[in-house]
């Protein structure tokens, strides 16, 4: 994985990657350990709180009621932006995105940027794009930095270098920060990265920030942060760009008191993260004076579009989705292929590829539903997914292709098969005799498959399949009806 | 025989407090418990016989369409509403021993039949779907029952599986009708919460990914030192006892229902 | 490119953008139809207070604590001296402060330095900042500073390693709906909430206190 960034329009299928990163057992150690960490966190401060069922409500339909007026919304966060002292620019997509924020940034005067954690600018690639225009950024976020001094990829849309403990963060920061005698304890990794990073800060002009909430009815920009590089990058700089998808907007000053409750709580398990940010364009005196925003759609119109699909707009990037879920326990995040992993990556990701990439992340999910349980917007993750696999479906059986299917015939001919309780007890019937030459006995005189053909062979690979019994319960319910009862 | 006398006249008992008349009840066995595990159909009949109630089979059902809807496939799954509401439309109760087939039913039948875009089939849906019950739950809620009288001396884990834990929330119910058992010793799973990995067609699709959770949860069925793991879904029961036959681990898995029929065998 | 190209994307993309969005949800929205849409959201959760206000004082205290944050109750004649123990507590002499801090919190003995938009690296020498605060969310543990008299521009509370807040205990309130509706008034200043001192937990989700923001905090409640 190491360096190539994770890109859905090249990355391996599902059940391929999952397989290489099965193989990796420090990582799923790593990876088990931290979300049973913050899953317990998250479960603690959840439980103290009375209203979180009604704050879980207010933030689905805040978020909903946001999507329904978008074009109004983001009109008023321009206007007031702008009026504030902010410029606000436009991208149709990451290609767009990239461009307008190059051109600022050497606008600024500046080859170097210092960067917040920010998902959308990984979703853009953008670093790599500031690369080949000559200008380098440093990222300011522990793990964010542990990733890219390590030339690694995140895993985890809040805690992007969880699938790392602290051995190898340590490898990475002596070779990288040339500190053989560097200690192990997180502290001692945490003070080397603040003395890495404090030039830095005092010293780069521009900076670069993805946001939280955009605020439509003040202009003003909330960051949630914990380390406080947040901070620097927002307060030190002369110039700020900060980049955003459309989705990030939000109507009220006031509908941050719900939004603040549940980003915390869910995300990290604490009552509120270190510090919060809110700015509203230029003020004298006081940090940055010259002030960018892009807002960038970026395929988030076309999700827009899909009314069964739109809910995943709702998202406000807690993470607690991947932090529950058993597959990405599995299999940690760079197996989605994309910088958006877990049951949210699973939606987002294809639907961001406009249903042409990832096609394999709809099916990445036993639709246990702990994802929708956990989410404090209420996405209902396991029903977007369902939607998402119809989606795949359809374009997989539109045309003569689909004729050739393996998968698509046999659920068609399934599909006949239930139609009608004649052909369904036919089946049942053809069922018995074909699987016959499978079956073994064991001692008990019970039968085992323990092999099974082609895709089914998956079932067997470690569990064996009990031989269908003799007789199925209608034919039972039947002769029992004749015998009188 | 002295047991089987009074066992049947205090569950008819039961039966009257909980709900007054014996009930009508339709059993949809669903297709892969119809095909593969005939037992639990056969259990439920006889706990509900033994309580006092009625049980009707309508010979016309199939398939909820569960597999089909969740893998894409959801055009073919959409005649199965009709055909779901035709065969039980009359039901007094409709009785499931698979929570997620009612799971398939509860939640997505109704915007199902939206989209077909059949006003009648909506309106049957919202009559019909206040009626059908997950087995469990039929004994919980709408008989309010926890003895069922039943015998099993074994030492039993259980199993939440999904869609009954989450989507049909039902909670304890099923551990307390467990508890209420004679003979019985239950021992509480480890990481309850926590999916077995089946996932219908995922245990195929993402075999590897499908196949580590398993070892994670039949790891803590081990633990628990049970003979037996039982839940809700035989389908959950498929695979977790797939994973353990092969380990030769000695560990069986039996649908709720078959512990709730297990009697002592001085019966008449 | 230069900045005319850019100024051109964006005005054909802001066109397209708003085109998409209103063709995906079919059709345009204003103010009046945003504003009924929003008064419509169901909004349950609590916005009030439900306990005494020495409850919430105490809630404060004890979340600050659990920051491993120092907290002293004292009433307005004692801040002075609470600053002095606190300060010399720490080990700290030099402190940078924003113009309008009240003089009387200021203990003599001590350098106070009035920031007058020095740089970043002069604030870097200072051994902290002390500051006064506009809101405090008990439930939470946070202080709220906005860019005013007595609290000052960003960065004074940013750079300097240890920061030292005197509360209001008129300003604390239990629960983050009381504190919002008190900011909504000034939302436009650069508003900054702390909750306790940065941290990380970014390394094996253990949590390190002090990463770049101050490492050290103490609140002097002043009831
Ligand atoms: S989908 Fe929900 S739980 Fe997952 S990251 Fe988004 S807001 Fe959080």
């Amino acid at each position: 994985m190491s360096g190539v960034a994770l890109d859905p329009k090249t990355a391996a299928a599902f059940p391929i990657a999952a397989r290489t990163a099965l193989g990796d057992t420090q990582m799923r150690k790593n990876v088990r350990h931290a979300t049973e960490v913050i899953q317990a966190k998250r479960a603690r401060v959840v439980a103290e709180m009375p209203d979180w069922q009604q704050l879980r409500e207010a933030g689905k339909q805040i978020r909903q009621h946001t999507m329904e007026h978008l074009d109004y919304y983001l009109q008023e966060f321009e206007a007031n932006c702008t009026r504030a002292g902010g410029v606000v620019h436009w991208a149709r997509d990451a290609e767009e995105a990239r461009r307008i924020v190059v051109e600022l940034v050497k606008a600024s005067g500046s080859d170097e940027v210092i960067k917040i954690k920010s998902m959308t600018t990984e979703e853009i690639q953008l670093n790599a794009a500031l690369e080949r225009a000559g200008v380098h950024a440093y990222e300011t976020d522990l793990a964010e930095l542990i990733i890219q001094l390590g030339e690694d990829q995140p895993s985890h849309i809040v805690v992007p270098a969880l699938h790392k403990n602290r051995q190898q963060i340590r490898e990475i920061f002596k070779r990288r920060m040339n500190l053989p005698e560097l200690g192990e304890t997180p502290q001692d990794l945490a003070d080397a990265a603040r003395m890495f990073l404090r030039e830095k800060f005092l010293r780069v002009k521009t900076g670069v920030s993805g946001a939280n909430f955009l605020i439509a009815e003040t202009g003003g920009v909330c960051i949630v942060e914990s380390e406080g590089n947040g901070r620097m990058c927002l307060t030190l700089p002369e110039t700020l760009i900060t980049i955003a998808g459309i989705d990030k907007v939000v109507p009220r000053f006031e509908d941050l008191e719900v939004l603040l409750q549940l980003l915390p709580r869910s995300a990290t398990g604490e009552r509120m993260n270190p510090y919060n940010s809110i700015w509203t364009g230029v003020r004298e005196g006081d940090g940055p004076q010259t002030f960018h925003v892009v807002l960038m759609d970026n395929a988030r119109t076309e999700i827009l579009a899909d009314k069964d699909g739109r809910n995943t707009l709702n998202c406000i990037r807690c993470g607690a989705c991947l932090n529950v879920c058993p597959v990405y326990r599995q299999t940690g995040g760079q197996a989605y292929g994309s910088v958006y992993a877990g049951p949210i990556g699973a939606i987002l990701t294809p639907q961001l590829q406009e249903m042409h990439h990832a096609e394999s992340l709809p099916f990445a999910s036993s639709l246990c539903g702990a994802c929708y349980e956990v989410c404090p917007v209420k996405i209902n993750i396991p029903e977007v997914l369902i939607h998402l696999r119809g989606k795949v479906v359809q374009q997989k059986t539109a045309g003569v292709s689909g004729l050739f299917d393996v998968e698509a015939v046999a659920m068609k001919a399934m599909g006949m098969i239930f139609k009608s309780e004649r052909r369904f007890r036919a089946a049942q019937r053809l069922g018995r005799m074909s699987e016959t030459p499978l079956v073994r006995k064991d001692g008990q005189g019970v039968g085992w498959i323990s092999w099974l053909p082609g895709m089914l062979g998956g079932w067997t690979q470690v569990r064996d399949l009990q031989e269908m019994p003799k007789e199925t319960f209608r034919d039972w319910w039947e002769k029992r009806g004749k015998h009188g009862k | 025989m002295r047991w089987g006398n009074i066992l049947s006249i205090e569950f008819n008992a039961l039966a009257d407090a909980a709900g007054g008349l014996a009930l009508r009840v339709s059993l949809f066995i669903t297709c892969y418990n119809d095909t593969l595990f005939p037992e639990t159909g056969k259990s439920v009949v006889k706990v509900l016989e033994r309580l006092g109630h009625t049980v009707e089979f309508p010979a016309g059902q199939t398939c909820c369409g569960q597999m089909h809807y969740n893998t894409g496939y959801q055009a073919e799954a959409m005649p199965l509403v009709q055909r779901f509401v035709d065969q039980f439309r009359d039901a007094e109760a409709v009785v499931v021993p698979s929570s997620s087939c009612v799971t398939m039913m509860k939640d997505h039948y109704p915007k199902m039949a939206e989209e077909i875009g059949d006003a009648k089939l909506m309106a049957d849906v919202d009559a019909l779907l206040p009626r059908v019950f997950e087995f469990s739950e039929f004994l919980t809620r709408r008989l309010g029952l926890e003895d069922v009288g039943a015998y099993y001396p074994h030492r039993v884990t259980y199993h939440a599986s999904c869609h009954g834990l989450r989507n049909l929330g039902l909670g304890d119910g099923p551990q307390r009708l467990l508890r209420a058992v004679r003979g019985i010793e239950l021992v509480d799973l480890e990481g309850l919460e926590q999916c077995c990995g089946f996932g219908g067609t995922f245990a195929v699709k993402n075999a590897d990914v499908s196949s580590a959770m398993l070892a994670e949860k039949t790891t803590a069925v081990l633990n628990t030192g049970a003979e037996v793991c039982t839940a809700c879904d035989n389908s959950c029961l498929m695979h977790i006892q797939g994973g353990l036959h092969r380990q030769r681990a000695g560990v069986k898995t039996v649908h709720l229902a078959e512990i709730l029929a297990g009697e002592e065998t001085v019966r008449r | 490119m230069g900045s005319e190209a850019i100024t051109a994307i964006s005005a054909s993309a802001r066109a397209e953008v708003l085109r998409r969005i209103r063709l995906a949800k079919g059709g345009t929205s204003d103010a009046n139809a945003a504003r009924t849409g929003w008064s419509n959201v169901v909004r349950q959760y609590r916005r009030e207070t439900a306990q005494a206000a020495s409850a919430t004082l105490e809630m404060f205290e004890d979340r600050l604590r659990d920051y491993d944050a120092h907290v002293e109750r004292v009433v307005p004649a004692e801040v002075a001296g609470a600053v002095a123990k606190m300060i010399a507590g720490r080990g700290k002499r030099r402190m940078v402060i924003p113009s309008g801090l009240p003089a009387e919190w200021l203990p003599p003995g001590l350098e106070f330095v009035v920031d007058d938009g020095m740089s970043a690296v002069e604030l870097d020498a200072f051994d902290g900042v002390m500051t006064g605060s506009t809101v405090a969310i008990a439930e939470t543990g946070t202080v709220v500073l906005q860019n005013a008299a007595g609290q000052g521009r960003r960065a004074i509370t940013l750079v300097p390693d240890y920061h030292l807040c005197v509360v209001n205990a008129a300003d604390v309130v239990e629960t983050v709906p009381e504190a919002m509706e008190r900011l909504r008034a000034t939302s436009g200043l650069a508003t900054t909430f702390f909750s306790g001192p940065s941290a990380t937990a970014d390394i094996e989700m253990t949590r390190i206190k002090g990463v770049h923001g101050p490492r050290h905090l103490d609140v002097v409640l002043m009831t």
